[in-house]
């Protein structure tokens, strides 16, 4: 089983890795952004093609076991590609029309991908640790990417610093790991027999590298100032494909390496959902700008995906799975609205008075933000109320119910504020004076895309948590 | 026919689709009309063809095939007796209220209609659906439109009232979430070989049967949902301002058709999931409503405000209501369907006629006004009948709904006490003060605002719209078993098997050991004893209602007729579950 056949079962991570240095030599030998944005989108879409296929394919281990293949981490690429793959199509209206469409960017956004689709793939500590190294440094650069605006440098400073400190915990962790079971695979992690002080200081510490990428209060510093110094197509790639595979990883450590640790771990996710729920919808009930908002919101999301992370079940796991779907389809299409609108008045147009009176200029924009806003509430008919319905039911399945009721009072609280966005775009006056004009076709196909399938999803979401379902017998 | 109801729930939606592409406003009411009254017409033949006789099942069921995976939850609507009145007063009114803004609404016209349509859709929904996932999402389908109806066209103070509607609904029906999630799971344990199931066949059967412990809890998250909803004291506080708040439009579908999914939910949900808990919690809510109805008419005295008066009338008129179902005899739930109903049409009509009013004056405050009847001659005819049917004057509607709730709730044995009634029966005679005065204040008088004497008469179209409503407050007062009889052979039948199921639980828990507040609650309280020894032993369960109470001028009758022993009911009761009916 060595060679070619063995390679097929990475096919996306070759494409995109490929895909990378590719797009790098464009840009160094023609320096044409614009093509390095097409290739981009076809190298994209092509793993994004053969991540879906593997879907429904095998599932098994490669590479000595050091990755996995098939299920969970075909989905896991799905997720990424899926967000990768819009947020790069959307990427270039915002980038040309606030003046920094440059090609280095797409090898960037191509490299951090590689990196995700190495961890969601990874089946040993060191395989996620390349993952998560590779990933994050790419998001450093991402996050700076407007390097004269102080912001974007102080985003990128922080999120560098903080990032170096979390991996160090997730370092740590996987070297103590290693000293308690002497391996660094996750199925012998699982059948470690004595769990003496090396082996929770490991898995405490590996949680708290976790808690950092899912941005988990209170690991959640860095964030919001990412979130709102990066340009805002980028921040809809990080907020969706980066703290997909994180949540997938997460999924597979504790799912594959840790299941005896479950009563023990699934206490302290319970503690830190409570948190990031409560904290992250509090603080941003008080956000006036969009992006930051949304910043928090995705914080607030985390604490609700925790949920299923906590009740620790096959059907807790997919529930978080489909989640992590709905969260990507709706939080690019709200992050992408928020560029268009961003887009008129140059960069950083994002406080809230701003979008007075916008709803009804483009009318059909605006409806599709109302889709977005209401799926990340959680009303039906939508996605977003899928993903939280199978989570909470997992968690009350499991018993637990204050968890649930904790978190659906938090969920209330938070329509105040994207109901905020919506009062806003419909309810008040148009006061700053500017005029819309129709974004492109691409841009808008994208947008409808997304809508079509939050609303599919919401009304027939069988087809999908079918397919997740019959992933548990092989993964968990 | 299963086909034709599933058409009248979809055609508005498809309708709201179709505005999106018509530019001129004047077709975007046209085509508005011709689709609400459309799906009214095609609605007619459900109420024909429907089989009053028929208990414990679902007319014109529809059931899909489960759409979440490995749970059954499914699309599933139909019509049973508890329901097919609300549905048919959802399709009555909505050309009514598309007629009513024909030229109110001057602004994003499109995006109103296609909000009135889909909110159609929704409560269409709600009504019919008969799983109870479907009818939480049909629900939230008429949170979103109602959001932006309030607060888009909606008056000075819009954003606040929307937002607080919005909120204040959600938080209650978010922690029912949770509730339905675990009643789901339960249900799927006892009764559906371990699969989740919310269908409603399954969480009303007998095997399922939760205990005492976990019904209070269960009863009191989704009593508190509903409660906002309705809105029972003290949970109405986002109701007047949502009332004043919206346009005219907004108010009438508010007060005829979605405060009604409060109300409705507890007769279809609240009562039959969780049996017990509804018996021995039935004096609060009677309590509860009767606050409603004397704390809703005081305050409505004192309103300087014509819309808000009418929102806290409503107050008062939704207690009655609740009162009717906790009841738990068949004359006091009948009472409260008709009610339902009657509520709908005088307090819509109310709010259409104060939107007419303040289209040509621009004014809402009662002292405002004064002396209209003598430049408005037509509408003050049509606000007399309206404010009487809604102050409950025999011969209109609004009699009837009152009547037969009091007389309910006298002999209620769950409730076991006239006082219910004797207070209920002061709030008809404060009814009577604070709408009468309102009418004098507003209608007689010398005129003492110039304003007042340009006023124009209602139109053609303002009398178009009226007169169907004037007709059915007319004839609801008059033959009032042309309507009752679509839902008292399924309301005595859920009562009785309600009884019965409670009856069977307590048996059950008798051996268990239960928290000394459960004892106390469930077994040591006379008036429920004496209820679950009732649907015990004795069939006689529609007890309270002998043959000349009902007779006594309402028309009801045989309420007390048609009883089985418990076994045969069981029997009866499985044979109908299975049966899809036609």
């Amino acid at each position: 089983m060595e060679s070619a056949n063995e390679l097929l079962t990475i096919l996306p991570l070759i494409i995109i890795g490929a895909a990378g240095l590719f797009v790098m030599m464009l840009d160094a030998f023609t320096g044409s952004a614009r093509l390095a944005y097409v290739s981009t989108i076809l190298f994209s879409a092509a793993a994004l093609a053969v991540a879906v296929s593997d879907l429904f394919g095998p599932m098994g281990e490669s590479f000595h076991g050091l990755v996995t293949y098939g299920g969970t981490a075909a989905f896991g690429m799905v997720l990424v590609m899926m967000g990768t793959l819009f947020s790069v199509i959307l990427s270039r209206d915002y980038l040309e029309k606030t003046g920094r469409h440059i090609a280095e960017v797409y090898s960037m956004i191509l490299f951090a991908a590689f990196g995700m689709l190495l961890l969601v793939a990874s089946n040993n500590l060191i395989t996620l640790f390349l993952g998560i190294e590779t990933m994050s440094i790419s998001l450093y650069v991402l996050a700076g990417l407007v390097k004269n605006e102080k912001k974007s440098v102080e985003a990128a400073l922080k999120y560098f610093l903080l990032g170096a400190f979390a991996t160090g915990f997730l370092l740590y962790g996987i070297a103590l790991l290693y000293g308690a079971s002497g391996s660094t695979f996750l199925v012998d992690i699982a059948a470690t027999e004595e769990k003496g002080m090396i082996y929770w200081a490991g898995v405490g510490l590996l949680l708290v590298g976790f808690f950092f990428k899912i941005s988990a209060v209170p690991f959640h510093m860095w964030t919001p100032d990412v979130y709102q110094g990066a340009p805002t197509t980028i921040t809809a790639f990080m907020a969706t494909a980066s703290k997909s595979a994180a949540f997938v990883a997460f999924i597979l450590v504790l799912s594959r390496a840790l299941p005896d640790a479950r009563a023990e771990w699934s206490d302290v996710i319970w503690l830190f959902a409570v948190l990031t729920m409560v904290i992250g919808n509090i603080l941003a009930l008080v956000q006036d700008n969009v992006k930051r908002m949304l910043a928090y919101s995705s914080i607030a999301h985390a604490g609700y995906i925790m949920i299923g992370l906590a009740a620790g079940t096959p059907a807790a796991y997919s529930a978080v799975l489909f989640y992590l779907f709905a969260y990507t389809l709706m939080n690019i299409g709200a992050f992408g609205i928020v560029a268009y609108y961003e887009w008129h008045k140059g960069y950083d147009f994002t406080d809230i008075q701003n979008y007075s009176g916008l709803g009804f200029q483009q009318p059909i924009i605006g409806v599709l933000m109302s889709i977005f806003l209401f799926s990340m509430v959680g009303i039906p008919p939508f996605a977003g109320f899928i993903g939280k319905y199978r989570v909470f039911a997992a968690a009350v399945d499991e018993g637990l119910i204050s968890l649930v009721v904790i978190g659906v009072l938090a969920s209330a609280a938070s329509v105040y504020y994207y109901l905020r966005v919506l009062v806003h775009m419909y309810m008040k006056e148009n006061g700053n004076g500017i005029t819309l004009t129709r974004p492109g076709t691409l841009y808008s196909a994208v947008l409808l895309l997304l809508a079509a399938l939050t609303i599919y999803f919401g009304i027939n979401p069988g087809i999908l948590t079918d397919l997740l379902g019959s992933f548990k017998s092989v993964t968990y | 026919m299963e086909l034709l109801l599933n058409i009248v729930i979809y055609l508005p939606l498809f309708g709201a689709l179709l505005l999106l592409f018509i530019r001129q406003d004047d077709w975007v009411r046209w085509t508005s009309l011709l689709v609400t009254t459309a799906t009214f017409v095609l609605s007619i033949p459900l109420l024909l063809q429907f089989d009053i006789t028929s208990t414990g099942t679902a007319q014109y069921l529809t059931v899909g095939e489960p759409f979440m995976g490995d749970w059954d939850v499914k699309y599933m609507v139909g019509l049973d007796g508890l329901s097919v009145l609300l549905f048919m007063l959802t399709t009555f009114m909505a050309p009514i209220v598309v007629l009513s803004s024909w030229t109110s609404i001057r602004k994003h016209v499109a995006g109103f209609y296609s909000m009135l349509l889909i909110l159609q859709t929704g409560s269409l929904g709600v009504f019919a659906a008969l799983d109870l996932f479907m009818f939480y999402i049909f629900f939230e389908l008429t949170q979103i439109p109602m959001f932006f109806l309030i607060g888009i066209w909606g008056g000075e103070d819009r954003i606040y009232a929307t937002v607080k509607f919005f909120i204040y609904t959600l938080v209650g029906w978010l922690l029912m979430l949770v509730a339905l999630i675990y009643v789901g799971f339960a249900a799927g344990n006892m009764v559906n070989d371990g699969i989740f199931t919310t269908d409603w066949r399954l969480i009303t059967s007998p095997e399922f049967q939760l205990g005492l412990v976990e019904q209070t809890w269960l009863f009191l998250t989704f009593g508190f949902a509903f409660c906002i909803k309705v809105p029972i004291f003290p949970f109405h506080s986002w109701l007047p301002l949502a009332h004043t708040e919206a346009p005219t439009a907004g108010s009438v579908v508010l007060a005829a058709i979605a405060l009604k999914m409060g109300t409705y939910a507890i007769l279809r949900y609240l009562i039959p999931l969780f049996p017990n808990a509804a018996i021995a919690f039935a004096p609060m809510f009677a309590v509860l409503g009767v606050i409603g109805i004397i704390y809703g008419a005081l305050v409505a005295m004192v309103q300087k405000d014509v819309k808000k008066l009418v929102a806290y009338s409503s107050i008062s008129h939704l207690g009655f209501v609740v009162l009717g179902m906790f009841a738990f005899n068949t004359i006091g739930a009948q009472g409260a369907i008709i009610q339902m109903v009657n509520h709908g049409l005088s307090t819509g009509a109310l709010f259409i006629i104060v939107g007419m009013l303040y289209e040509r004056r621009h004014s809402r405050l009662i002292s405002d006004f004064g002396g209209v009847a003598k430049m408005m001659p037509v509408l003050t005819v049509m606000f007399m009948i309206a404010t009487l049917a809604s102050i409950g004057l025999p011969g209109l509607n609004g009699f009837v709904g009152e009547f037969l709730i009091l007389v309910g709730t006298f002999n209620s044995e769950v409730l076991g006490s006239p006082w219910y009634a004797v207070l209920a029966a002061v709030g008809v005679i404060l009814a009577a003060g604070y709408m009468l005065w309102m009418f004098q204040r507003v209608m007689f008088g010398p005129i003492t605002h110039e304003e007042n004497k340009k006023l124009t008469d209602i139109n053609t179209r303002e009398i178009g719209l009226l007169v169907p409503i004037m007709i059915f407050i007319v004839w609801i007062g008059i033959r009032p078993t042309d309507f009752t009889r679509y839902s008292e052979a399924q309301v005595t039948w859920m009562l009785e098997d309600t009884q019965t199921r409670a009856g069977m639980i307590a048996g059950n828990a008798a051996g268990e050991q239960l928290p000394s507040w459960a004892l106390k609650l469930y077994a040591v309280t006379p008036h429920l004893a004496d209820a679950m020894d009732m649907a015990d032993g004795d069939a006689d369960v529609s007890v309270g209602v002998t043959p000349a109470d009902a007779n006594k001028g309402t028309g009801v009758t045989d309420a007390a007729g048609d009883v089985h022993e418990s076994g045969t009911k069981d029997a009866i009761r499985n044979t109908n579950t299975k049966k899809e009916s036609q």
